[in-house]
C-alpha cells in the first residue's frame, strides 16, 4: 500500500509495548502474532487430548463422565483443526511469503490484521461455550446432525465461531493469493518461487472454495435448529446423509489444506541440509495441483458405511487411490533430493525427514481405508484415528515444528539451543509413535472411536498408548521453553543461518528488519 | 501500468466473489443431492425412515411432554407406522401407543422391533411397561396388525426436555443374511 514519496507509519519503527500488537499491520508482527496463538492453541488442545488419554488409561470410568468425554473430544479435535494447525500455517505464510517472493509486506495489511483478530474472537467464544448451561459441543468435529443438534444452548455460539473463524482464514487466503499474484519481485516468475510459497498459493484457492461451502452447511444446521428449515431433518423432507456429503465435500479439502504448507516447508528443509537444489520442481508444484484438484473428488471415502451404489463406491475408491500417485511422485522427489547429498542432521532436518517417514506411514493406512470392504470393518474404529493423527501429527505438526526450528534464527535473530532441540525431536518423535501406532491395533481389534469406557482385552495398547501421550504433550513443554530462550537470547544468527542458504529470506540480515524489500529485489 | 493499490483491491474483490459463489454452491448441493438421488435412484427416503410429522407445539404449564413414534424398516418386507405419530403425556403417568404392522414378504415370517429414544441423554426417563419389541412378532403371509407399547415417562425428565422421541427399526428375523 505505501509507495515512494508517500510515507505513513510506515516507515518507522513500531510503538512500544502492547500498542504494537493491537494496531499491528506488519506482516512480521501478524506473523508472529499468529503462530503465538496457535501454540497457545496447540497446549489448550494438547490439554483437551491429556483428559481424553487419561480416561481411557484404563477401563472404566475414571475421570469424565461420557458427556464431558464427548465434549473433549469435540473441541480437541475442533481447537487443533482451526485453532493450531490452520493458524500455524497462515502466520508461517505472513512471515515467510513476503520474503520468499521479495514483497514489502502482504498485499492486503489492514484486512491482515482484521483477519487475526476475528480468529482470536472465535476461538474465544468456542472456547467459552464450556461456560454454558449443556457445556460445549459434544458431536464430534464432523457436527453430524441430528446428533449436533442435542447440543446445549451453546449451539448457536459455537456455529457463530465456526463462521467467524471461517471468514478469518478466507481472509488470510485472499491476502496470499493477491500477494504472490501482485507483488512478486521483478523477475521471480511463478515457477521460479520457493515451493513453501507455491504451496501455499494452492492452499488458498482450496479454502476460498471450500471454506463457504462449509460455512453454508453450518448455516443449514443453524436454521434447521431455529427456523424449522428440514434440510437434514427426514420429518420434513431433509436427510441427514446431505449434511455428511456437504460437510465432507469441505473436509477433505480441508485436511489437504492442513497438509500441503508442510509439504512446501519440507521441500524447503530437504534441499538445505542435502545441499543440493530440489530434485524435479515443476513435479512438485504440478504434483501440489494434482493433490488439490483430487482432493475435490474424493470425499464418499469418509461415509462409505451410509450405503451408496457400487459405482460410487468403486469412483470413490480410484480417485482416492489416485492421490496416492502425485503423493508417491513428492516422496520420491525428496528423497532422490537426499540421494548422494551432503546431509547433516540438524534439528529442521530431522523433523522432515520424520515427516517423511511418518506422514508415510499414514499415506498407506489411508491406502487401506479406500478400499470399501475393508473400509466398513476399519470406519469409526481407532484404526481410523491413527491414520489420520499419522497424518497429522508427525505430518503436518512435525512439518510446522520444522519450519519454526528452520526460521526461528530469522525471526529472532539468535541461534537456539540445538541440544534441546533435538532432546525435543528424539522424544516427541519416539512418543508419537508409543501414542499412536497402538491405535492401529485396538482398531483393527474393533474398538470403537469417541468412547469413554471399553473392553478389557483393548486395556494394554490403550495403556501405552496413553503413556505415549503423555511422553508426547510433556516434551512440548521443551519446544515452548525453548523458544522463549532463543526469543530471550543467544548466538548471533548469521544473514544465511545455515550452510547452504538458498532463497531471499536468507539474504536479509538476522533477525530480519521490520521492513525488508521496500525496494524489490532482482530476481535472476 | 496500473497502481499497485487499485490492481490488488480488484484481485481481492474477485476472490471475495470466488468465495460467496462457492458459498452458494453449499447451497446448490441440496437440490443437486435430491436430482443426483433422482436421477440414479439411490438412498429413498421413504424406506429409510417412515416418520410421524411434528406439530411444533411446545405444552408449558403443568408439565406436558411430546412424545413422537417413527420408525423404520431397513431391510424392507414390512410397513411399520405408528397410528398417532405423537402425544402429549404427563411426566408419571402411564400411556399406551399403537404402531400398525403388515407382513409384505409373501410370506409367514417374524419380525424383530428395536427400540432408540431420542435425545439419547431422556432415554433413561422413557419407561417401557409393555412393548412389542420385548418378543419376536410373528405374522401370517400379508398380515397387517396393531401392536402395543405402554410407557411411562419419568416425572425426574430433565427440565430442558419437552419432546422425546420414539423410534423402532423392524427387522424380519427369518430373512437370510445377504
Amino acid at each position: 500500500m505505501a509507495h515512494a514519496g508517500h510515507h505513513d507509519d510506515h516507515g518507522h519503527e513500531p510503538p512500544k509495548g502492547i500498542v504494537r500488537w493491537l494496531t499491528t499491520t506488519n506482516h512480521k508482527d501478524i506473523g508472529t502474532m499468529y503462530l503465538v496463538f496457535s501454540l497457545l492453541m496447540f497446549l489448550i488442545g494438547g490439554a483437551f487430548a491429556f483428559m481424553i488419554r487419561a480416561e481411557l488409561f484404563e477401563p472404566g470410568l475414571q475421570l469424565l463422565n461420557p458427556a464431558v468425554f464427548n465434549q473433549m473430544t469435540t473441541m480437541h479435535a475442533l481447537v487443533m483443526v482451526f485453532g493450531a494447525v490452520m493458524p500455524a500455517t497462515v502466520g508461517l505464510a505472513n512471515w515467510m511469503v513476503p520474503m520468499q517472493i521479495g514483497a514489502a509486506d502482504m498485499a492486503l495489511p489492514r484486512m491482515n490484521l482484521f483477519s487475526f483478530w476475528l480468529l482470536a474472537f472465535a476461538f474465544l467464544l468456542l472456547l467459552s461455550t464450556f461456560l454454558m448451561p449443556g457445556g460445549a459441543p459434544a458431536s464430534g468435529w464432523t457436527l453430524y446432525p441430528p446428533l449436533v443438534l442435542q447440543t446445549g444452548e451453546a449451539f448457536p455460539m459455537a456455529i457463530f465461531a465456526i463462521h467467524l473463524m471461517g471468514a478469518s482464514s478466507i481472509m488470510g487466503a485472499i491476502n496470499v493469493i493477491v500477494t504472490i499474484v501482485n507483488m512478486r519481485a521483478p523477475g521471480m516468475t511463478l515457477l521460479k518461487m520457493p515451493l513453501f510459497s507455491w504451496s501455499w498459493l494452492i492452499t488458498a484457492y482450496l479454502l476460498i472454495a471450500v471454506m463457504p461451502v462449509f460455512a453454508g452447511g453450518v448455516t443449514m444446521l443453524l436454521t434447521d435448529y431455529f427456523f424449522k428449515t428440514s434440510f437434514f431433518n427426514a420429518a420434513g423432507g431433509g436427510d441427514p446423509v446431505l449434511f455428511q456429503h456437504v460437510f465432507w465435500f469441505f473436509g477433505h479439502p480441508e485436511v489437504y489444506i492442513m497438509i500441503l504448507p508442510a509439504f512446501g516447508i519440507v521441500s524447503e528443509i530437504i534441499p538445505t541440509f542435502s545441499r543440493k537444489p530440489i530434485f524435479g520442481y515443476e513435479a512438485m508444484v504440478y504434483a501440489i495441483a494434482s493433490i488439490a484438484f483430487l482432493s475435490f473428488i474424493v470425499w464418499a471415502h469418509h461415509m462409505f458405511t451410509v450405503g451408496m451404489p457400487l459405482a460410487g463406491q468403486l469412483f470413490f475408491t480410484l480417485s482416492t487411490m489416485l492421490i496416492a500417485v502425485p503423493t508417491g511422485v513428492k516422496i520420491f522427489n525428496w528423497t532422490a533430493t537426499m540421494w548422494r547429498g551432503s546431509i547433516s542432521f540438524e534439528p529442521p532436518m530431522l523433523f522432515a525427514l520424520a515427516f517423511l517417514f511418518l506422514f508415510t506411514i499414514g499415506g498407506f493406512s489411508g491406502l487401506m481405508l479406500a478400499i470399501v470392504p475393508a473400509d466398513f470393518q476399519y470406519h469409526d474404529t481407532y484404526f481410523v484415528v491413527a491414520h489420520f493423527h499419522y497424518v497429522l501429527v508427525p505430518g503436518a505438526v512435525f512439518g510446522i515444528m520444522g519450519a519454526v526450528y528452520y526460521w526461528l534464527p530469522k525471526w529472532t535473530g539468535h541461534m537456539y539451543d540445538m541440544r534441546l532441540a533435538k532432546w525435543h525431536f528424539w522424544l516427541s518423535a519416539i512418543f508419537v509413535n508409543v501414542l499412536f501406532f497402538p491405535q492401529h491395533f485396538l482398531g483393527l481389534a474393533g474398538m470403537p472411536r469417541r468412547i469413554p469406557d471399553y473392553a478389557s482385552q483393548f486395556a494394554d495398547w490403550n495403556m501405552a498408548s496413553s503413556i505415549g501421550a503423555f511422553g508426547f504433550g510433556l516434551s512440548q513443554l521443551l519446544f515452548v521453553w525453548l523458544i522463549v530462550k532463543c526469543v530471550r537470547g543467544g548466538e548471533r544468527a548469521t544473514a544465511g543461518v545455515w550452510d547452504w542458504p538458498h532463497g531471499l529470506e536468507w539474504t536479509v540480515p538476522s533477525p530480519a528488519p521490520y521492513h525488508t524489500f521496500e525496494k524489490a529485489p532482482e530476481v535472476h | 501500468m496500473i497502481e499497485p493499490g487499485k490492481r490488488n483491491r480488484s484481485l481481492a474483490l474477485r476472490l471475495v466473489l470466488m468465495a460467496a459463489g462457492s458459498f452458494a454452491f453449499g447451497f446448490a448441493l441440496v437440490p443437486l443431492y435430491d436430482v443426483f438421488c433422482e436421477v440414479t435412484g439411490i438412498g429413498s427416503n421413504a424406506v429409510l425412515t417412515r416418520a410421524g410429522t411434528v406439530d411444533g407445539e411446545v405444552p408449558v404449564p403443568n408439565r406436558k411432554v411430546v412424545v413422537e413414534f417413527t420408525a423404520s424398516v431397513p431391510d424392507g418386507g414390512w410397513t411399520l407406522e405408528p397410528v398417532a405419530p405423537s402425544m402429549e403425556v404427563q411426566p408419571g403417568r402411564l400411556y399406551e401407543a399403537h404402531y400398525r404392522a403388515r407382513n409384505l414378504s409373501g410370506r409367514e415370517t417374524t419380525g424383530q422391533a428395536v427400540p432408540s429414544i431420542s435425545p439419547m441423554r431422556a432415554a433413561r426417563y422413557f419407561v417401557k411397561t409393555e412393548c412389542f419389541c420385548f418378543t419376536p412378532q410373528h405374522f401370517a403371509r400379508g398380515e397387517e396388525r396393531e401392536l402395543k407399547v405402554r410407557f411411562v415417562v419419568d416425572r425426574e425428565l430433565p427440565k430442558e426436555i419437552d419432546r422425546l422421541t420414539l423410534s423402532y427399526a423392524f427387522y424380519d428375523v427369518e430373512r437370510k443374511a445377504g
